[in-house]
């Protein structure tokens, strides 16, 4: 048995597009160099040059998040499983909830008219 | 008490209630292990966010940063925005709320109710993008006033001050305490002063794990952290997924009859893990958890009823709103 490893949207372009990559590693530093070998430039965008987790990932092993078990040494065992998200900003839980209702296309769309400088006031 | 002088002071002072039901059995002669639940929707607006909203209007009204008719922006569609524009309108201020188009339209109706008004972000960047925007917009309105509770200490202090003491005061025994992980403010605020008065108290965090689109940055760079949170006040934190989350919602109302939001769920999700944890190690606990909100903002999602996989469906990308 392996270690599964749920890759986030944005790195999926390292895995080939695969949402779910499996590895092993008795820690998480580990798994992370083994998932590397096979998934080259994936550690890099996780890791820092200094070694630490980037401030702006979370892991979490069976739902918790490992910088509370040692971060990078945090101990694996076999059928673990493994979840790598990017921070966003959870307080605005209307907010999240908002960005997922949105179609691909809505977001494209509003992501031009941002651009384009249209900030809409609603008055009523 | 009673009766109070108007609806700002009937903020906080929130019932602790014991769950005999949903607590953990633990064997003959161990000692006990009990979950609390802090009923943080008994506050004016239904939402724990009452308290962060007066205590940050109160903060900038000392500095002097706020007088009468001046305009108040912030991110938020949800249960702080809801919180700010009830203090708003009692102490007169104008409120412009910034949120994501296509949120629901009854948060929509019930900010407009209130008197607020709403600046819409592009939904694509989720809440980062709702609060670059609206740091954009503080930019262009210099003279309105941006509370922002991803970075202001009186919402942190909020908690300290208020949630915090209440605690202690109802719960002297208290080990665990496990709130949901959003601007930060209750964990950090609660957290710090449970911390400094009860040795080896447990700081629980629960988040909820979103929809993938929520996490749809273009570059990790792109993530973001509030200001105000710091690591070292938890002791552990937990990313709990939607199943879960209803789970747990559905469970509280059918066994203790409280009927609770879904950020509740994630967050009774953690304080059972930890209290199971407790009884495995014989270990005598007292593990009080935030009700954050009721469900009635909630009901529209259908998620109440159904199987679980239907709720799961219709949750996926609508909870927490
Ligand atoms: C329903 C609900 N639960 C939990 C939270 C998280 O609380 P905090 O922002 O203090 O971290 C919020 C905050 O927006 C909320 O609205």
């Amino acid at each position: 048995m392996a270690i599964e490893v749920r890759i986030p949207t944005i790195l999926r372009s390292y895995t080939g597009g695969a949402k779910v990559v499996e590895g092993t590693g008795d820690t998480l530093g580990d798994l992370l160099t083994d998932l590397d070998s096979r998934h080259g430039g994936l550690k890099g965008r996780l890791v820092t040059d200094a070694g630490a987790l980037h401030r702006f990932v979370n892991v979490y092993v069976n739902d918790e998040d490992v910088r509370f078990l040692g971060a990078l040494d945090a101990k694996l065992t076999d059928g673990d499983s493994v979840t790598i998200l990017p921070a966003v900003a959870g307080g605005a839980f209307g907010f999240a909830a908002a960005a997922a209702i949105a179609q691909h296309s809505a977001a494209a769309a509003a992501i031009a008219r941002h651009s384009a400088g249209a900030a809409r006031v609603a008055r009523h | 008490m009673a009766r109070y002088e108007s609806l700002l002071d009937a903020c906080g002072g929130t019932p602790l209630i014991g769950l005999p039901r949903l607590s953990p059995t633990v064997p003959e002669g161990a000692p006990p292990v009990r979950l609390w639940a802090k009923l943080e929707d008994r506050n004016p607006t239904g939402s724990i966010k009452d308290r962060a909203a007066l205590f940050m209007v109160r903060a900038a009204e000392e500095a002097g940063h706020l007088r009468p008719g001046d305009t108040i922006l912030e991110p938020t569609s949800g249960n702080t925005g809801i919180s700010l524009a009830m203090v708003a309108k009692l102490r007169g201020y104008r409120l412009v709320c910034v949120m994501p188009e296509n949120v629901s339209t009854e948060r929509v109706q019930l900010l407009r109710m209130y008197g607020a008004e709403i600046i819409f972000s592009p939904a694509a960047g989720g809440s980062n993008q709702a609060v670059a925007t609206a740091k954009q917009i503080a930019a262009e309105h210099p003279d309105w006033v941006m509370l922002y509770q991803y970075g202001n200490e009186a919402n942190a202090r909020a908690h300290y001050e208020t949630t915090g003491p209440e605690l202690l005061h109802d719960l002297p025994t208290i080990t665990h305490f496990v709130a949901g992980l959003g601007t930060t403010g209750t964990l950090m605020g609660t957290g710090r002063y449970l911390r400094e008065k009860v040795e080896g108290i447990q700081i629980v965090a629960a988040e909820p794990r979103y929809g993938e689109l929520v996490y749809g940055l273009r570059n990790i760079d792109e993530g973001y952290v509030p200001e105000l949170y710091d690591a070292q006040v938890l002791s552990r934190r937990f990313s709990v997924g939607t199943r879960d989350a209803v789970l747990r919602t559905r469970q509280l109302v059918e066994v203790e009859g409280i009927f609770a939001g879904f950020s509740t769920g994630a967050i009774l999700h953690a304080a059972l893990a930890v209290a199971h944890e407790a009884v495995k190690a014989g270990r005598r606990a007292d593990v009080a958890f935030v009700i954050a909100d009721a469900g009635w903002k909630y009901l529209s999602t259908g998620a109440y009823g159904g199987t679980l996989a239907d709720a799961e469906n219709a949750l996926e990308g609508q909870l927490w709103a």
